[in-house]
């Protein structure tokens, strides 16, 4: 019961969400006549934080100054700016923080590298566990090598015969 | 034992990392207009709108600049700190009332023409600077918000302190508390006044 209710409740939140959103996106397409500057508005919008709600981006947001800077992109684009020129004119006011794709630098190396490096270290430990395991299971099964199994069995053979 | 030890010493890092993460504001995002000089604006006085004032007639001078609106909360908390400071204070401080009509969210914008945003938003201005105090030596009204895009602003009140050459020095979002200003802005000004 508990589940069919959540399950419910997921679908209509899924399904309102989306219809806000539509609505949003129609009105703001109303406004700009150029569908090919409103392609670049929406893929530079989608590269750029909003400040205020930090998790979202500027496409995403509806905050005051998310639609402030949609709008000062939209005017950036009508101007023949290039998307570099408009990111730069964000990154100057906003730092990289406005960046959803954090450039490479020294003090990013850590967020860039270490994915990487916590999987060299994860694999390096699962390959040091494996060769372990497989030394453990090699010894259990065969607890003597060739030669000193004919050594015991002839060791053996000579106790029968006594 | 000893394997267990390294389990413990790996959560140990972990929460650690994790406590040192939450600390943190996400707010304080470090502004890249530190050391850069002040964004170039003319805008119309609030007392006297036919006069309009910018960075450049502040040249020479150590100034502060405080982001604000009628509408922020925030800056409601951090006004009798700045009436405070204004009392003594040996540096301008000048205001940018920010998105005044705008930034309300309790105006349809579609109704409001531009002439008719423009008269509320000093209208407004200047009666909440009438009942609160007025620490601003002159308040500039940025009533589209364009200007506070050239400052970078996203959360106000904001409050830039400028040089005599017209270099931002120090940029600090949020209300100031009078612990920031006695401990962070005052040391600075009187670095700068030397």
């Amino acid at each position: 019961m508990k589940r069919r209710l959540l399950i419910a409740l997921f679908i209509f939140g899924s399904f309102f969400g989306s219809t806000v959103a539509f609505a949003d996106a129609a009105t703001e397409a109303a406004t700009a006549a150029d569908p090919v500057a409103e392609k670049r508005l929406q893929k530079l919008s989608e590269e750029l934080r909003c400040l205020v709600c930090q998790n979202q981006t500027i496409a995403d947001s509806n905050a005051e100054l998310a639609q402030d800077l949609r709008r000062e992109v939209r005017t950036m684009i009508k101007d023949g700016k290039t998307d570099k020129e408009i990111v730069d004119f964000m990154v100057v006011r906003y730092g990289d923080f406005v960046l959803y794709r954090p450039p490479l630098k020294a003090i990013t190396l850590l967020l860039w590298g270490g994915p990487v490096a916590l999987m060299v270290l994860g694999l390096f430990i699962l390959l040091r566990y494996l060769r372990r395991r497989t030394a453990r299971i090699n010894a259990e099964e065969h607890p003597l090598s060739a030669d000193e199994t004919s050594r015991a069995d002839a060791l053996l053979k000579e106790i029968e015969s006594k | 034992m000893n394997r267990y030890f390294w389990i413990l010493g790996a959560f140990a890092a972990l929460v650690a990392l994790l406590a040192v993460g939450l600390g943190l504001n996400p707010r304080d995002v470090p502004s890249p207009l530190v050391g850069k000089p002040a964004p170039a604006f003319n805008l119309s006085v609030l007392a006297t709108p036919d006069k309009t004032l910018g960075p450049k007639d502040m040249q020479g001078k150590v100034w502060l600049f405080n982001v604000w609106a009628s509408w922020c909360v925030s800056c409601r908390a951090e006004h009798p700190v700045l009436v405070e400071f204004s009392k003594n204070a040996n540096v301008p401080l000048i205001g940018l009332n920010y998105k005044e009509v705008r930034g309300d969210g309790n105006f349809d914008m579609s109704k409001i023409p531009a002439d008719e945003e423009k008269k509320l938003a000093f209208q407004r201005a200047e009666q909440w600077l009438a009942q609160h105090g007025n620490p601003y030596t002159l308040t500039v009204m940025d009533i589209d918000g364009r200007v506070g895009i050239d400052y970078g602003v996203y959360g106000v009140p904001e409050t830039y302190v400028i040089d005599k050459a017209g270099l931002i020095r120090m940029k600090h979002t949020g209300p100031i508390s009078p612990d920031v200003l006695a401990q962070k802005i005052m040391p600075l000004l009187a670095e700068l006044n030397k």
